[in-house]
């Protein structure tokens, strides 16, 4: 069984309007989204900004509250307070933010930020609990005189990883890591996601990996999801999405990574042209006419893509065709 | 190297020291470039690494109080160090146009976008208010807004972020300047709106020939759009290629790193290569000596110069430092990828 099963999950949120504010339309942030977290995996969720995957994180953690749709965690509803209180589901699931000197308190010292979900959790002795934070300071490799300090005496990477260490504290099940790296230089961003990688292994944590950046998801996560406009375009594994997308907005997305190889730079230009143009002229077929994005088609066991039903067939010829290339072509390659 | 003359831009020795108390310490120290016409010239570095600082003294925005700025930028015959707020407004806009990184915070927040672009328009040329708006519909068109008319009268609020930026763009090559500077354009944008803002700026060197600096972290940026590179470490300029030469046989230490690091997009299990340490600080950056030795800490001391001074290893391709004779990754499973360069000199 999977650790979160999210099923046909809604956040939206009222438009009020008028001289009596009444309610006239909703935003809707996340749009009928369903997905499983397994235990130990990373899952990723790709999207631009404002395609609602913040959103999705935090409805999961219970910082949103649900429109409808249900989030189970082991075999329960977990989308009322009550419920998330009376089976510690707040110590199971902790959060990784992005902005991580507004996450953490100015006035604080570093022990009393980690200490602080352990102390809501556990009722340990002063020096039972000084161990333990020196302890998941030894984890994140941080120097143990660090405990005395207050966050903005750290580096941007260093406070990202009193983050991840106040998350592991309660020795969680699952963490929500919100673009934990995007604030980060490159260098420093290779230190995080590794520790990351580490703590997985050792506590065996599941991780829910929000990010816009496809270089760093392609690396972290074997399975995701690309969101748009509050709704699944694509999900499937990192073979499927990056050797073998099917919608055109994933195929838009990956054609504008920039690639770090100058000497393919006037094809991939003209690649992401001529994509941005067959995204143009082809978005009818892919959204509908008030331009939502439509429901997911399975096309292989773990593959599935937003396409009209009719659609369906054509793209699992394609995916077959693509594994097995020996046959006629069937699709023009983009040029 | 070409004659003197020729180059747009001409940066010799320029120090840039912030003061910290009562002294100053230097947060761009010694830099030597040149930009030249139709140009794009990338200068890559980690936070810290003094680009912005760069950038900000060509352009004159320090407060002489707190900054004390040495060395020549010579543009058109004059130095542009050292002048005087009159004369540099002169400057600003017209010669030199600037591309902020944060657009929302760029613009202004009570005033339309189209007076915003015409407010250059205003200062520098002697165009009537008639003639200024037609001038500033014509460059809302060439930045790809969808329907100028409108995006005139329009506040910055009330546009996203990829157009904001492009009205950004658009008051920077307003009056059509010889240099445009780019501090982090796309960095606050998606990757779809960032591909198409460098097209853009790509379009407009090609267009008026300008010389545009891009300064940036992202080494994919780099890769698509820059002509030469240089690679910003604590304030100096440690490896100095055109961008082919860059990215197939980087050199120094530092740059073999930063590309290292990067998630590789073929080999996904493996570990990323991390660089040991952290960039130091204003006050802590060692006034002599290798400044990247600290954080490769194994390679000894003997294979780093005292004084460490720019090698020309290939044509117009420069490296800071001797330790990139005898510079290795650590852990043998890291130098796979993009680690292992033939030098041959």
């Amino acid at each position: 069984m999977s650790l979160i099963e999210v099923k046909h999950l809604k956040v939206h949120y009222p438009v009020r309007t008028g001289f009596w504010n009444r309610i006239t339309s909703y935003v809707k942030a996340v749009d009928d989204v369903s997905f499983n977290i397994e235990a130990g995996q990373t899952y990723g969720l790709i999207g631009e900004s404002g395609s609602g995957k913040s959103t999705t994180g935090k409805a999961i953690v219970g910082l949103e509250k649900v429109t409808s749709g249900q989030i189970l965690y082991e075999g329960q509803d977990i989308t009322k307070a009550s419920v998330r209180k009376s089976m510690h589901y707040n110590k199971d699931v902790q959060m990784i933010f992005q902005d991580s000197l507004s996450s953490l308190n100015p006035r604080k010292r570093i022990e009393d930020i980690i200490a602080e979900p352990i102390r809501n959790f556990e009722h340990l002795a002063p020096t039972d609990e000084q161990k333990r934070v020196q302890q998941l300071l030894d984890i994140v490799g941080m120097p143990s005189d660090s405990i005395y300090k207050y966050p903005f005496e750290f580096s941007g990477g260093q406070r990202q990883r009193i983050g991840i260490a106040r998350a592991v504290a309660t020795h969680p099940k699952l963490i929500i890591a919100d673009e934990p790296v995007s604030a980060l230089d490159l260098s420093v961003q290779a230190q995080v996601l590794n520790f990351m990688k580490d703590i997985q292994q050792a506590y065996h944590i599941s991780f829910l990996f929000i990010s816009h950046d496809l270089g760093v998801v392609k690396h972290m996560c074997p399975d995701m999801a690309i969101m748009n406009q509050g709704r699944f375009v694509e999900t499937g594994t990192r073979e499927d999405i990056y050797e073998h997308p099917q919608h055109i907005y994933t195929q838009r997305l990956l054609s504008a990574i920039p690639e770090v190889d100058p000497t393919h730079r006037q094809q991939n230009r003209k690649h992401r042209q001529a994509v941005e143009k067959k995204f143009q002229s082809e978005k009818k077929d892919y959204y509908d006419q008030n331009g939502r994005v439509f429901d997911l088609q399975q096309l292989t066991e773990h593959h599935a893509a937003a396409v009209k039903p009719e659609q369906a067939d054509l793209c699992r010829q394609e995916i077959e065709h693509d594994r097995y290339p020996d046959e006629l072509p069937l699709r023009m390659e983009v040029e | 190297m070409p004659d003197e003359t020729t180059h747009l831009l001409d940066i010799q020795h320029l120090h840039t020291g912030f003061r910290v108390g009562d002294a100053f310490y230097d947060a761009v120290d010694d830099i030597n470039l040149t930009l030249d016409k139709n140009e794009i010239l990338a200068i890559v570095g980690e936070s810290g690494s003094g680009k912005s600082t760069l950038a900000t003294s060509i352009i004159g925005l320090h407060n002489p109080k707190n900054t004390r700025v040495r060395g020549t930028i010579a543009y058109n015959g004059q130095n542009l160090v050292g002048l005087d707020e009159t004369a540099f407004n002169k400057i600003r806009g017209n010669d030199i146009g600037m591309i902020f990184q944060d657009p929302l915070s760029a613009l202004n927040p009570l005033m339309r976008c189209g007076d915003q672009i015409a407010e250059t328009l205003k200062y520098h040329t002697k165009l009537n208010k008639q003639e200024r708006k037609e001038h500033v519909l014509a460059i809302l068109e060439r930045v790809g807004i969808p329907n100028p008319k409108l995006t005139y009268r329009q506040y910055p609020h009330e546009l996203s972020g990829g157009m904001r930026q492009r009205i950004i763009i658009a008051i920077a090559i307003a009056c059509k300047p010889p240099i445009i500077i780019a501090d982090e354009p796309t960095t606050a944008l998606d990757v779809t709106i960032q591909a198409q803002i460098l097209d853009l700026l790509e379009d407009i060197e090609k267009e008026t020939g300008s010389g545009i600096i891009l300064i940036t972290h992202d080494l994919g940026v780099v890769a698509e759009t820059a002509d030469r590179v240089a690679v910003m470490y604590s304030g100096q300029i440690v490896e100095e290629a055109p961008v082919n030469e860059l990215f197939a046989h980087p050199l120094h230490p530092y740059t073999r790193s930063l590309l290292n690091s990067m998630p590789q997009l073929d080999n996904v299990e493996d570990k990323l290569h991390v660089i040991q340490g952290t960039v130091p600080s204003l006050k802590d950056m060692q006034p002599d000596g290798c400044r990247f030795a600290p954080r490769i800490p194994w390679i000894p001391a003997s294979a780093h110069e005292a004084h460490p001074t720019m090698h020309e290893v290939g044509p117009n391709h420069y490296v800071r430092c001797t330790c990139y004779k005898t510079f290795h990754f650590q852990d043998a499973l890291s130098s796979v990828e993009g680690g292992i360069v033939n030098v041959t000199d």
